[in-house]
């Protein structure tokens, strides 16, 4: 990272200005059907100049670093933001000026970790063990390792340094057979993603995963469709995550209420007037933005407009409480928020992210979830998402099903869908399972913006019970 | 330290000029070459270019919610040695002497790290060395005059929207001598407007050269169709309809498509969307389907450095007739690489028109839905290609051929083989080009070129 110590002088004429550094290395490896995949190592650095001036708001991001490349930088920003100052959303003056201090660190971000070679032998043992069978037609382990570094200086005197280390694992299997095919994964694409080193593998019981996602895969293949009707859903922690990220995490983003996302990502069911009042689900619902867990993928001390990162409920007892939104959004909004204006990279501007959107765990076993339906289906990892630009019409599908009747686990299915409406089915949450069912997981895909921008997202979430869904399987080949 | 300084400055007038892509195809050649020159025996190497210089200006009720320019360059070096190859992916700065360095310093990690990599059993490159370039002319006027224009002409109506223009290049290089290069600097204007909640109306309008009175065109039609939205909106319970596909809507289910259906991977392991298509699965013999390099924006050159045919037949009268092979499925599936890239996901898909008039499309229709766009397609059953997504902006009930209303969004939730099968009616004899307004890490050069589609019946569920 350049310029760790203090910046080249810099002349801006603005009413602020701000320089996010951004430098990620990433180290990408993969054994597919046995042969390893080639290494992929990437090195991405760069800038985003941000300024204020005149009211208006101006970005320029660029990769040359030297000092005469961030005076150009600034300099395209501020032009920017005097060219536009006069057909602004907002008067920039009226916004909140960061000068935080401070650094934050991932947990064991400098520490050793397996070299190429372990990696790979690691991957291809996963690997050696998946294909097992001719029916297992495709299948692969991999393996990101990701170290970054972000720093925001502000000219209110503000300079955050933040240091990261991410692990990203996956392993999937594809069986064919009687002309149907069925892809399992471990925990889904990419979903085992955290701060830290090695230790998250074995936290996800690594060791083994490909021989039990081929088995799965296999299973599934064989299994017959999920069945048609309406029925309870024992959702497991690795589709919660997407129910909770599509239909709560985007419809309360801030941006998205102020119409920013319109004519792209979309809109939102909820407004400004349901915040403190508005019933979004049943009591058990608790939902918080908690940056504090160590692990969690989109764990931070700052947000990338230099807002002080920290827990509060976004949801309690199924109340509505606040909107995701960042400094910039709360203003224009005039609500309260939370530390989520965040950028994929150095190359796009800060917007209203999820970060970590997390529900609570509640009080019930595993056990005690699956004792407690008469007829319904068990839904593991999601496969399958689509929801419209208000955030309430849902469909989701899941990889893998279980029958669930009168109170056990039953046979096995394939191709388990649902389908709801946000702004009813948190209502119908009736059991939340207790912290021994909840999982730290996440998503380092998340898309949304224009220009559009991928980021990474954490979710932890226990299992859920909704009653009197929609349930559906696929077409039987 | 103290950032905080107010020494005075004049603005640089030409700060916001419009970039040009000719320094990026000096510094790419500057940098391949001292690649070449660093390599040891027995080596080889490949490096793809990529870079823009774009402005982004966001829109939000008419006005500008945030403004900028993105200046990015970047190369994937890939050092080859035998069998063993790896990669690195470099951000550049644009400043020779220092890219240089960085450059033959990752070649220099590279070539640590293959001595802890097995031979690649599908590794392949191109046998014959093939040269081009490829710089399409264009007429950008400053992005911050085009704001003016568009700004003025929504005068009055809540927009939302993107503004993206510059120059993007591609680039390609490799020990043996190839040299490609294939640069455009285009304009994309994606827009919405909108009358309340969801209901609005979506335009884009993309190309080489900015017309202001084109711009002014379409944002008049759009203001025209923004009326039909504004009348009273109708509730459909879920059911079987009638529907005309406006080709914005097709886009979508080509969007879809192109996550693997494709694929000559996909389809060697049957876990592409049109694998039943194998087994003799058709769709409608009006359905055509190519990957026409030829008529899109995406360079003629992959990062393997692989010449593009001009088009790749892949459905052809409703059978499959190909898909696209990357040279690690050419070689492990034993198939002919065709110059896709690594997902095998088309850059110019393009359906061949029908015989319907896109004027006669609600006459045809008669009674029924009229979608101009769809959103958030996934797959309810992917090896049965059934698909599902919503209904968004301009969707329309119609009756006897005449627009009674929009309607609220609608879920669909159906099979290709049913939509594009049997209950295709027509595809319109008009094909719509839209460049793709992607900018994920950069913008896209990709491009679709559709007609709309009348289909007897859809399946709404929700």
């Amino acid at each position: 990272m350049p310029y760790e110590g203090p910046l080249p002088p810099l002349d801006v004429r603005a009413d602020f200005w701000s320089l996010r550094f951004v430098e990620e290395i990433a180290e990408v490896y993969a054994v597919r059907k046995n042969v390893a995949q080639p290494l992929a190592v990437s090195t991405d650095r760069g800038a985003m100049a941000t300024v204020h001036a005149d009211g208006g708001l101006g970005y320029a991001a660029t990769s040359d670093l030297s000092p005469p490349g961030l005076v150009r930088a600034l300099r395209q920003a501020l032009a920017w933001a005097r060219a536009t100052a006069r057909l602004g959303l907002f008067d920039t003056r009226t916004l909140p000026r960061p000068a935080a201090v401070g650094r934050y660190d991932a947990p064991s971000a400098g520490a050793a970790r397996p070299t190429r070679r372990e990696w790979y032998e690691m991957l291809a043992a996963e690997s050696q063990a998946a294909g097992f069978d001719p029916r297992i037609v495709d299948w692969e382990a991999g393996i990101e390792v990701r170290e970054a570094t972000h720093r925001l200086v502000t000219s209110a005197g503000g300079d955050v340094v933040q240091r990261y280390r991410f692990v990203m694992a996956g392993a999937s299997a594809t069986a064919h057979a009687g002309g149907d095919t069925q892809t399992r994964t471990l925990a889904g694409e990419r979903a085992i993603c955290q701060q830290g080193g090695p230790e998250i593998l074995a936290r996800f019981g690594y060791a083994g995963c490909g021989r039990r996602v081929a088995e799965e895969a296999l299973e599934l293949v064989l299994a017959p469709d999920c069945p048609s009707g309406t029925m309870d859903v024992l959702l497991a922690p690795d589709q919660m995550i997407l129910q909770i990220h599509e239909s709560i995490g985007h419809p309360l983003e801030l941006d998205r209420i102020l119409g920013d996302e319109r004519n792209f990502a979309g809109t939102s069911f909820v407004t400004p007037d349901m915040f403190g009042s508005y019933r979004y689900g049943s009591e058990l619902l608790n939902v918080t933005f908690d940056p504090t867990i160590p692990e969690e993928l989109a764990s931070y001390g700052w947000d990338d407009e230099g807002t002080k990162a920290e827990r509060v409920h976004v949801i309690e007892r199924g109340v509505l409480m606040r909107p995701l939104g960042g400094a910039v959004s709360q203003a224009r909004a005039g609500l309260p928020g939370v530390a989520n204006a965040r950028a994929d990279s150095w190359n796009r501007p800060p917007i209203d992210r999820m970060a970590n959107l997390n529900l609570e765990p509640g009080t019930s076993s595993f056990d005690d979830l699956v004792a407690g339906i008469a007829r319904g289906v068990y839904m593991e990892t999601n496969s399958s998402w689509s929801i419209d630009d208000s955030r309430n019409k849902f469909q989701f599908g899941c990889e893998r099903g279980r029958l669930v009747v009168d109170g056990k686990l039953g046979q096995v299915v394939r191709n388990p869908n649902y389908r709801g409406v946000s702004a009813s089915f948190w209502r119908s949450l009736t059991a939340v399972g207790d912290a021994a069912t909840r999982r730290v997981l996440g998503t380092p895909h998340c898309g949304k913006g224009e220009p559009s921008q991928i980021i990474r997202v954490g979710h932890a979430a226990p299992a859920c019970v909704f009653s009197g869904v929609e349930v559906f399987g696929g077409d039987a080949p | 330290m103290s950032p905080a300084t107010t020494a005075a400055h004049d603005l640089d007038a030409r700060a916001l000029d419009v970039a040009t892509p000719d320094a990026f195809e000096t510094h790419f050649g500057a940098v391949a070459d001292a690649l070449g020159r660093s390599l040891v025996a027995g080596e080889r190497f490949t490096a793809w270019y990529e870079a823009e210089a774009s402005d982004f200006v966001r829109f939000n009720r008419a006005k500008v919610r945030q403004a900028g320019r993105v200046t990015q360059q970047s190369v994937a070096l890939r050092l080859i040695r035998g069998a063993r190859h790896a990669q690195h992916a470099l951000a550049l700065s644009g400043e020779v002497a220092a890219d240089v360095a960085q450059a033959v310093a990752a070649l220099a990690g590279l070539r640590g790290a293959l001595d802890d990599l097995a031979d690649d059993p599908h590794l392949l490159l191109p046998d014959v060395v093939a040269s081009s370039r490829n710089v399409v002319p264009a007429t950008l006027p400053p992005s911050a005059e085009v704001v003016g224009q568009v700004l003025a002409a929504a005068d009055g109506t809540d927009l939302v929207g993107l503004y993206a223009a510059g120059p993007v290049v591609r680039g390609f290089a490799n020990s043996e001598g190839q040299r490609n290069w294939h640069a455009v600097s285009t304009f994309n204007l994606d827009w919405s407007l909108h009358h309340r909640a969801d209901k609005a109306v979506k335009t884009m309008l993309a190309g080489f050269d900015w017309s202001a009175e084109a711009m002014r065109a379409r944002m008049q039609g759009a203001r025209e169709e923004l009326a039909l939205v504004a009348r009273d909106a109708r509730t459909l319970a879920p059911g079987r309809y009638r529907v005309w596909l406006a080709p914005s809507a097709v886009e979508e289910i080509a969007s879809l498509l192109r996550w693997g259906a494709f694929s000559g991977r996909g389809l060697a392991t049957r876990q592409s969307a049109l694998s039943r298509m194998l087994d003799g699965q058709r769709l409608a013999p009006a359905v055509t389907i190519v990957e026409d390099y030829a008529g899109g924006v995406a360079p003629a050159f992959q990062p393997e450095g692989f010449v593009r045919p001009a088009r790749i037949p892949l459905i052809e009268a409703g059978a499959l007739a190909g898909s696209l092979v990357a040279p690690r499925t050419a070689r492990e599936f034993g198939l002919a690489a065709n110059g896709a890239n690594a997902w095998e996901s088309p850059e110019s898909l393009a359906m061949d028109g029908g015989t319907l008039p896109a004027a006669d499309a609600l006459a045809a229709l008669d009674t029924g839905l009229a979608v101009g766009n769809l959103w958030y397609m996934n797959y309810s059953d992917r090896v049965a290609c059934r698909m599902t997504g919503m209904t968004r902006f301009a969707t329309f009930w119609v009756e006897r051929g005449r627009v009674v209303g929009p309607v609220h969004p609608l879920r669909f939730d159906d099979s290709l083989y049913r939509m594009f099968g049997d209950n295709l009616e027509a595809l319109s004899r008009e094909r719509e080009l839209m460049l793709s307004s992607e900018s994920y890490g950069s913008r896209h050069l990709a491009s679709v070129r559709l007609p709309g589609a009348l289909l007897s019946e859809l399946a709404f569920t929700l």
